[in-house]
Formats: C-alpha cells, structure tokens, sequence
C-alpha cells in the first residue's frame, strides 16, 4: 500500500516534468495522445470481463467497460495520429 | 508468469514516459504517439497473457469498442476535433467508472472481500466519483461544443447551495464507504448518481471560450479515475500512466488560465459571459469604418508583412483552406505571412494549430503572441479572422473590463488592422471590443470563408 503511493507520486511528479515544456501547436495532440493513455483502464476492465464466473452482472459490467475503454485507446490513438500525420514542415530544415 | 507479466507492464510504463515526452516535440511528436500505443499494445497484451481470464466477453467488448473507436477516428472532421476529444475522453472516465463497480459487486454480492477492506473502499469511491464526473462533464462539454445544446454559460439560482449539498451528500458517501463498505448497493447507486450530477453541474456555468480549460481539466480527471482505479486493483501500471495524464492534464489546463489571466476557480464557478458577473466594463461608441473586399484586396496588395489572427470564426466557417490559398498568394506577392495564435483561440487547446495543419499551413508559420507581439509595428496588415476577445485591447487599456490583464495579440499596434467579422456584436464574453472603433482598424463584414474567398479571387483576377 506504501509502496503504492510512492509509485503514484513519482509519477505524477515525472508528468508535470515531462510536458512542462511543450510548444502550444501540440497542445490538442498531447491532450488526444494523454487521452488514449488514460484508456490504461483497459487493463482492469479485461480483469472484469475475462473472469465473470458467469454472473449476468460482472458480465455486462465487463464488457460495457471493456468497449469503453477501447473506444477511449483506438479512438484516442488513431485520431492523434490523423491530427500529427498533418503536421508538416514548411520546408526541410526549416526553424523550430 | 506474474514475472514476466510485471516486466512487461514496466516496459509498457517506459514507452509511455517515452512516448509523451517525445509528444512534446514537432518532430517526434507523431512516432512518440506510436511509441505510447506500442505501450498500450504490450499491457494489454501481457494481460491477456495472465492465464485465467476467458476469452468470449473480452473479445466482445474489445471487438465493439475497436470498430466504435476507429470509425469515430477516421470519419470525425477537423474542425469537430473539440468534442471527439471530449466524447473519448467522456468514456475513458465512464470505463474506469464500471472497473470500480465490477470490483465492488465482486466484493458484497460474491464475498470476495478485499485484503485492506478500507483502504480499498475508499480507493472505490474514489473511481466511481471521478469516473462519473469525468463522463457525465465530458457528455456536456461534447454537447456544448456539437452545439446540439447551448453554449452558453448556463447559471439558476441556487445553484451555489445545490452544488454545496452534493458536495456534503457525496462527503458523507465516502465516509460510509470507508466504515461500512458493506452497505452495498444502497450506498453504491447513490453515488454513481451524485458523481454524474456533480459532473452535469460542474461544466454547464462554462461557456463556450472557456472550454480549452475544462477539456483539459476533465483529460485530466479521466487520469486520476484510471489512477484510482490502479489502486482498487493493485496495478502499478494502471497508477503510473493515470497519474502520468492527470499531470499532463493539470500542466495544460494552467497554460490556458494563464493564457486568459483568470484562475482556475474564477473559470469554474463565475459563469464568465452569462452576463451575471456584474460590470461588463465601459461601451465603446464610435465609427467603425467598413471596407468592402476590393479595398481590402489594395492593402493587402501593398503590404509587406502580414499576420493571420485566426479565432473561433474560422472554425465555424470552415475557413482554414481559404485562409492558407490567401496566405500563399500574399508570399507569392512578396509578403512575409505569418499566423499569430492566440492559446485560447477557438474551443481547445491548440484547435487554431490542428485546422490550419489541416489546410497544410506550415508549423513554422505558427507564431504565438509573445513571438509576434514585440514585433508589432512592422506588420502592414494584421488580418483578424473571426477572433474578437484574444485581440481586444480593452485587456490592456480599460481596468473595469472583465478581460483586463488577459494576454492579447496587439493587432492594434499594426500598421493597419482587418477585422473579419460577421457584425459589431461584442464576442463570448459579451465584453465590446474598442478594437473596431481605433483609428488604423478596417472592419469588412460577412462571413470568414465567403470573405476570404472573394479576397483570393480578387488576387487571382489580378
């Protein structure tokens, strides 16, 4: 439990390091990209649904929270991907 | 096999970390996504590859979510991005939200009674708090912003009082989940609803301007829920890449209130623009002098240097393609051009960014006003397309208006000063803009995209 918490505040600490810098042209890409990270839920949503032991309830919890988190991760994903894939440079070697 | 399990979802974290920093940089930004889903791709698959788990519901979920999420992706446009971001963040919190109650229900209906019975109760309550305000807010910003309800800060009275007992009633939910986890459903449901109404009342004061810092504070939320979420089921992973977005979150929604010179509070609970805030500041009079296109077309001709100011007007004219044609006819003409964008220009962060890198505009051409500003002078022409707040410069010269201290783009300091505009109506935050009536300002009214076109025709014609 200790150990959990320590996890959780070097890592909210290594967040605010990693993007306190970032130019604001990428402001709605890392917002979509954290976004599909936050569908990390994932994870606890296949523990549900992949050990229901066939009880009605945990399976329409398990599977409602499993489709939600993947529209989150694919959804999430693909369209940051479409938004930087438009993102060009001018010219080659151009500035920052 | 929880070994290699445990190293696998370590490696995941790592690209994670990895792939948001690279996010951050132009160039790396797109491979650094990639990096991240590699990521996402390993965890889910290690987990997968914990035996035990049946296969059948999984794959229906996933098969479901997969097909919703990357039609939505591929068939969403530009210029709706702000509330697809909104929508897939909404169910990222809803997720989390359901991987709460499943744990729950495990525990008072089929007696699996966790290890640290408080600690994990709270950590429940948690998740489904913010799961369920992350998606009930969420479903409200993606409604405000597809403009199927208004936009509009919406304020009743005694919302104040209302907003204070569901903060109590929710306060008192948690207490019970901590002493008398066993409640059950009576206790459960009960907070479900108050955290989705909480979510509904949270975001309805927010007007429209205002959302580039609600969406980044509900990315935020929808972090903290998969954290929470981490700490019901133990999972180190889900508590680090949680806690990775809600800071990530948190950073962004600073920007913007910085960028608007407001705090986070006054953003949140005033219902800026709803007219209730008290004194609007003085009303400007004077004459606004009007060009028709074919005048704007000589000065624009003449100039040397040019700035694009783009706002929220030209994301509802889907102007951005007209916009760039200009631009390019205005460098072939021998003009400098550059797009000067204002932070919270439009309805997210970076929203200006993504439709003019839609319209092939290059990055390089994007300045922000800190770039611009000191420069101001030499521009000939400042061009404002459908921005009105982030250039009013009553932020700077007028204390009683409720934008003084905002950042601005200082248009008014250009040589000479378009501004495109539908009418003389005062922007979102309902607050007259003295830009019109300034002595170097030319208004040219109608629609932004039909506007610039007729621009572009007249430089074609030429």
């Amino acid at each position: 439990m200790g150990l959990l918490f320590f996890v959780f505040a070097l890592a909210v600490f290594l967040g605010f390091e990693l993007i306190s810098k970032v130019p604001s042209q990428l402001h709605t890409p890392l917002m979509s990209g954290s976004n599909a990270i936050s569908g990390i839920t994932i994870v606890g949503a296949l523990a549900v649904a992949g050990q229901t032991g066939n009880r009605t309830a945990l399976i329409v919890l398990g599977v409602l929270a499993v489709a939600f988190a993947m529209i989150n991760v694919v959804g999430g994903y693909l369209v940051t991907d479409r938004m930087l894939a438009m993102f060009k440079a001018g010219k080659p070697g151009g500035k920052k | 096999m929880t070994g290699v399990v445990d190293f696998l979802y370590i490696v995941a974290a790592i690209l994670f970390i990895v792939g948001l920093k690279m996010l951050g940089r132009a160039e790396t930004a797109r491979r650094g996504n990639l990096v991240s889903a590699v990521g996402m791709l390993l965890a889910i698959g290690a987990t997968l590859a914990i035996g035990g788990l049946s296969f059948e519901w999984i794959l229906a979920g996933a098969v479901m979510g997969s097909l919703i999420g990357a039609v939505a992706a591929y068939a969403v446009k530009m210029t709706a991005m702000p509330e697809m971001v909104g929508l897939f963040n909404g169910f990222g919190g809803l997720a989390s939200l359901l991987v709460g109650w499943a744990e729950y229900h495990k525990w008072i209906a089929l007696g699996q009674a966790p290890a640290r019975p408080v600690f994990t109760a709270i950590a429940i309550f948690l998740t489904v708090l913010i799961g369920g305000v992350t998606f009930s807010g969420s479903m409200v910003a993606f409604l405000k912003l597809a403009e199927w309800i208004n936009g509009k800060p919406l304020l009743f009275r005694g919302q104040q009082i209302v907003n204070g007992l569901l903060l109590v009633g929710l306060a008192a939910g948690g207490v019970f989940f901590a002493v008398r986890p066993e409640l059950g459903y009576p206790l459960l449901l009960p907070v479900v609803a108050g955290s989705l109404i909480l979510g509904v009342l949270s975001v309805i004061p927010i007007g429209g301007a205002d959302m580039p810092v609600v969406i980044s504070l509900l990315n935020s939320y929808s972090g903290l829920a998969a954290c929470a979420a981490g700490f019901v089921i133990s999972n180190t992973l889900l508590i680090v890449a949680g806690a990775l977005v809600g800071a990530s979150g948190i950073i962004l929604t600073r920007i913007m209130c910085k960028a608007m010179n407001r705090s986070l509070a006054n953003v949140l609970f005033s219902g800026f623009g709803s007219g209730a805030g008290g004194a609007a500041g003085a009303s400007y009079q004077g004459e606004a002098k009007a060009v028709s296109a074919e005048d704007a077309y000589y000065l624009l001709e003449a100039a040397r240097s040019v700035g694009f100011v783009p706002g929220y007007g030209m994301a509802v004219a889907q102007a951005q393609h007209a916009v760039r044609e200009l631009g390019q006819l205005l460098e072939a003409n021998g003009a400098e051009v550059r797009y000067c964008i204002h932070p919270v220009a439009g309805r997210m962060p970076g929203h200006m960014n993504v439709l003019l890198a839609e319209a092939n505009v290059p990055y390089e051409q994007l300045v922000e006003p800190g770039d611009v500003n000191p420069t101001m002078e030499t521009v000939d022409v400042a061009m404002v397309i459908g921005a009105n707040d982030v250039v009013n410069p009553a932020a700077k010269e007028d204390p009683k208006s409720p934008l003084y201290g905002m950042p601005i783009i200082e248009v008014d300091r250009a040589r000479t000063c378009i501004v495109l505009k539908r009418s003389l109506k005062p922007g979102f935050a309902g607050v007259d803009n003295p830009l019109f009536f300034k002595e170097n300002t030319r208004m040219l009214f109608g629609d932004a995209k039909q506007t610039v076109s007729a621009l572009v025709a007249e430089f074609k014609e030429s």
